[in-house]
C-alpha cells in the first residue's frame, strides 16, 4: 500500500514541476479583476458575482487538469516507457494506479485550496466582514473536488486502453452526460417507447451524476446545505471511484505494454 | 549598431507603428458598423431553458452575465434617449430562469418593465407576471409583495389587489410594519398623494440600484410638482375671485401679494400658467418631459 | 533444475494486428532455454528476432501466448521475484524532471531500505556509473550515453542476483561501451547472473560464457561461442610486409589482401611451413601468424539468410 504512496508523491512532483500550478496565477488575476470590476460597474450583486465566478473557474481549471492530465496519467508513461523500469520493481500495476490517482488527486487538492483562498480574499475585499454564512461556498468547493475525483477515475480507466485523444472525448463526453442525468431519469415523452424509457431510467443510475455536486446557486445565495448532502455525495462519490479504478486496475493489468 | 542589436528596437518600432496602425483602422471599421446597423442590441437566444440547459452547472454564472448585460442595456437606453425597450423582457426572462433567486432582477425588472415610456417597457401585466413568478421561486422575500402592491397601485390602478398584496406581504415576519397600515389605507381610499409619496419614498430609501433611486426620485419631485401646481391653483382661484381673471404668471400672484416669491418646482424652474389659468410645470424644466405620467384626473 | 537463474519453458508470444485484431503475427515461437547460476548469457539476434521480447515476457511487461517461466524458481507473475531481479530496458527514458540522484532514490523506495541505506546506496550507484557529477541535473538534459548509465544504476541498485539487461551498449561510444562491459564482469566477479540482449557479436563474443541465438522469433542455438560456431579452425592466417625485389611470389601476392605494403594471407595448416619459407626467400618481413577461426559472425549471417530463404519460399509457396 505504502508504494502506491511512493508513486502517488512522485506523480506530484512531477506535475509541480511541470509547472501545472502556475494555473493559480491566472485564477489569481481573475478574481482579482472581477472584485475591481463588479464594484464599479455596479450591480448589486457583487458577493453572488465573486461567488459564482470563483466557483465557475475553480471547476472549470480543476476540470482541464482533471481530463487533461489524468488522461495522459499512464498513457505518458506508456509512451514514453517510463513505465518499463517502474513495473520491473516490486509493484503491483494496481498499487501503480492507484498511487497515479492520489498523486493528481493531491495535486488538485492543492490547487483548489489555494484557489479557494483566492475566492475568499475576494469576497472580503467585496463586503468585508466575512458572515458565518460564508462557511457554505467551502462546502461547494468541497463538492467540486469530489467531482474532479470521479473525472480523474473516469480519465485514468480511459487512459488504461486507448488513445489520448479520445480519452479525452469520453471523459468529457461521460461529463456533461452525468449533469443530464436527472432530466434523463424524468424524460417526459409520449411517443417513447416503455422499454426506453426503462432503459434510459436504468442508465440514468449507471451514470456518473455530476449535478449531485452542482451547489453553485445555494452558495452563491448563502444558502446552507445539509449535512446529511455532504455525507451522501462524500460516499457516493468514493463508492463510484471505488467501482472506476477497480475496472481500470483489471483492464491495466491484462494489459501488454509497446 | 550592429544587427543583432538592432533588432528589439526594430521590433519595439513594429509595435508602436502596428497599433497605431491598427487603432485608427478599428475606428474606421467602428463608423461604418454604426451606420449599418440600427439596431445594435441583439439577442440571439431567447429562451430561457435552453440556455439553462447549454450552460452545463454554470448556470448561475450565466444568470450573472445577463443581469449584467440587462443592467446595461436600460442604461445605454436611457444615454441614447430611444424609447424601445423590446429586449428588457426577454433578458429578465433568461435571467431568472438562470437563477430564479436573483432578487435584484425582479425589483428592478419589474419596476421598468411597468414604468411607461419613456423610462420603461411599458408592460405592467407582464411585470406582475414577473413578480409572481418571483414570489413563487422566493416566497421568503417580503419586498415583492411591496413591488407588486406598488404596480397594482400605480400602474393598474387596481387598489383591492394592492391592498391584498400589501397585506400578504405583512404576514412575513419581516416585514416593516407600515405594510399592514398601508393595506388598510390603500383598500379604504384608493390612491392618494400621501400613499404615492410614501411609497415612493420607501423604494429610494430601500434600494441601492442607482437606477432605481433615480427613477424614485424623480416620481417624489412630480408628486412635489403637483402638490405645488395645486396649491397655485388654489391660490389662481382666490386671483380670480378678487380681480375677476385667473392670473398669466406667478408673478401676478406674487404683485397680488398672495405669495411672497415666485414658487420654484423641485428643480428650480418656475412655475407657469397654460391658457387656461392653471398651473403647470414650466416646459423649460426637465420634469415636463417626464410630466406625461402624470396626465391623469386627481 | 538447481542451479538455474532463469527457466523458460516454450514461451511462445503473439501479437495480433489488422483490422479488427484478427490476424496474428507470431514474434516468439516455443523458446526453451535456461540460464545457470552466475553465468553471463548473451541473446543474439537480428533486430526484430524476439529478444527484447523474450526479456519483456520475463519481466511480466507483457504476458505469453503459450509457455512458461520462473526467474529464481518462483513464476514470472509473482511480483516479489523482481525484488532480486534488475532490469535495464531497450533505449531507457526517464522522468524528466527528475534529477539522477531523486530517480534513483525513488526507485529505491519500492525495496524495504531504511533511509540511511537509501541516500548510501544511491550515492554508491551514482559513483559506479561515473554520474557524481550529474547528480543534479535534470535528467531531460542528459545525452543517450548518460541515460544509457542511469538505466543500468537503477538496474543494480538493490542488489540484484538476476540483471537482466535490454541491448545495454546501443548508443554508446566506445568508451561508454568498455565501462559497460567492466561493470558487466564485476557482476560477474560478484557472482550474478547476467542476462543481455544484442545485436553486437564482438561484445558477446568477449563476454559470455554461453550465448543463445535466436532468428525469427526461433531459438536457433544455445552454447558457449566457440562451440556453437561448430568448426574450429580454417587454418592460418599470415600478415607481412613485402616492399618488393627479390624473387616475385606473385602467385602467393595475388591470393592475399593488400593494405599498401601490408599483405594478409590464408593458407591451409598443412602448407603453413612451406608457404613461410617462400616468403622469408622473396625477402618478405613476416609480421604474425594467427589461427583463424569461423567467426561468430559468419555463422549468424548464416543463420540469417537461411531463415530469411525459408520465409520467402513461404511466400512463394503459399501456406
Amino acid at each position: 500500500m505504502s508504494r502506491a504512496a511512493v508513486v502517488a508523491w512522485n506523480t506530484f512532483r512531477e506535475a509541480v514541476r511541470d509547472r501545472v500550478l502556475y494555473n493559480l496565477v491566472f485564477f489569481a488575476l481573475l478574481m482579482f479583476a472581477a472584485a475591481i470590476l463588479v464594484g464599479q460597474i455596479s450591480i448589486q450583486i457583487e458577493q453572488i458575482v465573486i461567488v459564482t465566478l470563483g466557483l465557475s473557474a475553480i471547476s472549470v481549471i480543476g476540470l482541464l487538469m482533471a481530463v487533461f492530465i489524468g488522461v495522459g496519467l499512464v498513457s505518458k508513461e506508456m509512451d514514453k516507457r517510463t513505465l518499463y523500469a517502474l513495473l520491473a520493481k516490486p509493484v503491483r500495476r494496481w498499487e501503480f494506479l492507484l498511487g497515479k490517482f492520489g498523486g493528481l488527486l493531491l495535486t488538485l487538492v492543492v490547487n483548489t485550496a489555494a484557489m479557494a483562498a483566492g475566492l475568499f480574499a475576494a469576497l472580503w475585499y467585496v463586503k468585508h466582514p466575512l458572515e458565518r454564512g460564508d462557511a457554505v461556498v467551502l462546502v461547494a468547493v468541497y463538492f467540486i473536488l469530489l467531482k474532479l475525483a470521479l473525472v480523474v477515475a473516469l480519465a485514468l480507466l480511459f487512459s488504461c486502453y486507448t488513445t489520448p485523444l479520445l480519452a479525452i472525448l469520453f471523459t468529457a463526453g461521460l461529463y456533461v452526460a452525468g449533469l443530464f442525468v436527472n432530466e434523463m431519469r424524468d424524460l417526459q415523452s409520449a411517443t417513447m417507447a416503455p422499454g426506453m424509457k426503462a432503459f434510459l431510467r436504468w442508465l440514468s443510475y449507471l451514470l456518473p451524476n455530476f449535478s449531485n455536486f452542482d451547489v453553485m446557486a445555494a452558495a452563491a445565495h448563502g444558502r446552507a446545505i445539509p449535512a446529511m448532502l455532504a455525507a451522501q455525495n462524500t460516499a457516493y462519490a468514493a463508492l463510484y471511484c471505488a467501482i472506476v479504478l477497480a475496472a481500470a486496475a483489471t483492464v491495466f493489468s491484462r494489459r501488454n505494454l509497446k | 549598431m550592429s544587427a543583432p542589436k538592432m533588432r528589439p528596437l526594430l521590433l519595439g518600432v513594429v509595435l508602436v507603428a502596428g497599433f497605431a496602425g491598427v487603432w485608427r483602422l478599428q475606428r474606421g471599421i467602428d463608423a461604418q458598423i454604426v451606420s449599418l446597423h440600427q439596431e445594435q442590441d441583439e439577442l440571439v437566444l431567447r429562451s430561457g431553458p435552453v440556455l439553462k440547459l447549454m450552460s452545463l452547472e454554470y448556470a448561475p454564472l450565466l444568470a450573472d452575465l445577463y443581469w449584467t448585460r440587462t443592467v446595461q442595456y436600460y442604461g445605454s437606453k436611457n444615454t441614447r434617449a430611444e424609447h424601445q425597450l423590446d429586449l428588457l423582457w426577454p433578458l429578465l426572462d433568461i435571467t431568472t430562469t438562470l437563477d430564479p433567486n436573483l432578487l435584484p432582477a425582479y425589483r428592478f425588472g419589474s419596476t421598468f418593465l411597468a414604468e411607461p415610456a419613456p423610462r420603461g417597457a411599458g408592460m405592467p401585466e407582464q411585470a406582475i407576471e414577473f413578480l409572481n413568478r418571483g414570489i413563487r421561486a422566493n416566497p421568503d422575500y417580503w419586498r415583492l409583495y411591496q413591488d407588486l402592491g406598488f404596480i397594482y397601485y400605480f400602474d393598474m390602478r387596481d387598489y383591492g389587489k394592492a391592498s391584498s398584496a400589501f397585506l400578504e406581504g405583512s404576514k412575513n415576519p419581516k416585514a416593516l410594519p407600515w405594510m399592514k397600515v398601508l393595506a388598510a389605507r390603500v383598500s379604504e381610499r384608493g390612491e392618494s398623494r400621501e400613499t404615492s409619496v410614501f411609497l415612493w419614498n420607501e423604494v429610494y430609501n430601500s434600494t441601492s440600484d442607482a437606477q432605481l433611486k433615480k427613477n424614485a426620485l424623480t416620481h417624489l419631485r412630480l408628486l412635489r410638482g403637483q402638490e405645488d401646481c395645486e396649491q397655485l391653483d388654489a391660490l389662481a382661484e382666490e386671483f380670480g375671485k378678487r380681480r375677476g381673471r385667473r392670473p398669466d404668471n406667478v408673478q401676478d400672484l406674487v404683485n397680488a401679494g398672495l405669495i411672497p416669491g415666485a414658487p420654484v418646482d423641485p428643480l428650480g424652474f418656475v412655475y407657469v400658467f397654460d391658457a387656461d389659468g392653471f398651473a403647470q410645470l414650466n416646459p423649460a424644466s426637465p420634469l415636463a418631459k417626464d410630466q406625461p405620467i402624470y396626465q391623469r384626473p386627481m | 533444475m538447481a542451479g538455474a537463474s532463469i527457466e523458460i519453458e516454450n514461451l511462445t508470444k503473439d501479437y495480433p494486428f489488422g483490422f479488427l485484431h484478427l490476424k496474428k503475427r507470431r514474434s516468439l515461437e516455443g523458446l526453451t532455454m535456461t540460464v545457470e547460476d552466475g553465468e553471463v548469457f548473451g541473446f543474439l539476434g537480428p533486430n526484430g528476432a524476439g529478444k527484447s521480447t523474450t526479456i519483456k515476457l520475463l519481466m511480466g511487461l507483457i504476458f505469453p501466448t503459450a509457455g512458461t517461466a520462473r526467474i529464481l524458481g518462483k513464476p514470472i507473475s509473482d511480483i516479489e521475484m523482481h525484488r532480486d531481479i534488475g532490469y535495464l530496458p531497450e533505449q531507457p527514458y526517464f522522468y524528466d524532471y527528475l534529477t539522477a540522484a531523486e530517480l534513483l532514490d525513488y526507485f529505491a523506495r519500492f525495496f524495504d531500505l531504511t533511509a540511511a541505506d537509501r541516500r548510501e546506496r544511491v550515492e554508491r550507484m551514482l559513483k559506479k556509473v561515473g554520474l557524481e557529477t550529474a547528480r543534479k541535473i535534470q535528467l531531460r538534459k542528459y545525452s543517450k550515453g548518460m541515460l544509457q548509465r542511469v538505466g543500468l544504476a537503477q538496474a543494480i541498485l538493490h542488489d540484484p542476483k538476476v540483471v537482466i539487461l535490454d541491448e545495454p551498449m546501443s548508443g554508446l561510444d566506445p568508451l561508454g561501451r568498455r565501462e559497460v562491459r567492466d561493470i558487466i564482469l564485476e557482476l560477474k566477479r560478484q557472482g550474478r547472473t547476467i542476462l543481455f540482449s544484442t545485436h553486437i557479436l564482438g561484445d558477446a563474443e568477449m563476454l559470455c560464457d554461453r550465448v543463445g541465438v535466436i532468428v525469427g522469433g526461433r531459438l536457433r542455438g544455445v552454447g558457449a561461442p566457440d562451440e556453437i560456431v561448430g568448426v574450429k579452425a580454417h587454418g592460418m592466417e599470415i600478415l607481412f610486409e613485402y616492399a618488393g625485389g627479390g624473387g616475385e611470389p606473385s602467385r602467393l601476392l595475388s591470393g592475399a589482401t593488400r593494405t599498401g605494403n601490408r599483405y594478409r594471407l590464408q593458407v591451409e595448416e598443412g602448407e603453413l611451413y612451406a608457404t613461410l619459407e617462400q616468403l622469408r626467400g622473396a625477402g618478405a618481413k613476416i609480421l604474425s601468424v594467427t589461427q583463424v577461426k569461423a567467426s561468430l559472425e559468419e555463422y549468424f549471417m548464416h543463420l540469417v539468410e537461411a531463415d530469411r530463404a525459408q520465409a520467402a519460399a513461404v511466400e512463394v509457396y503459399g501456406k
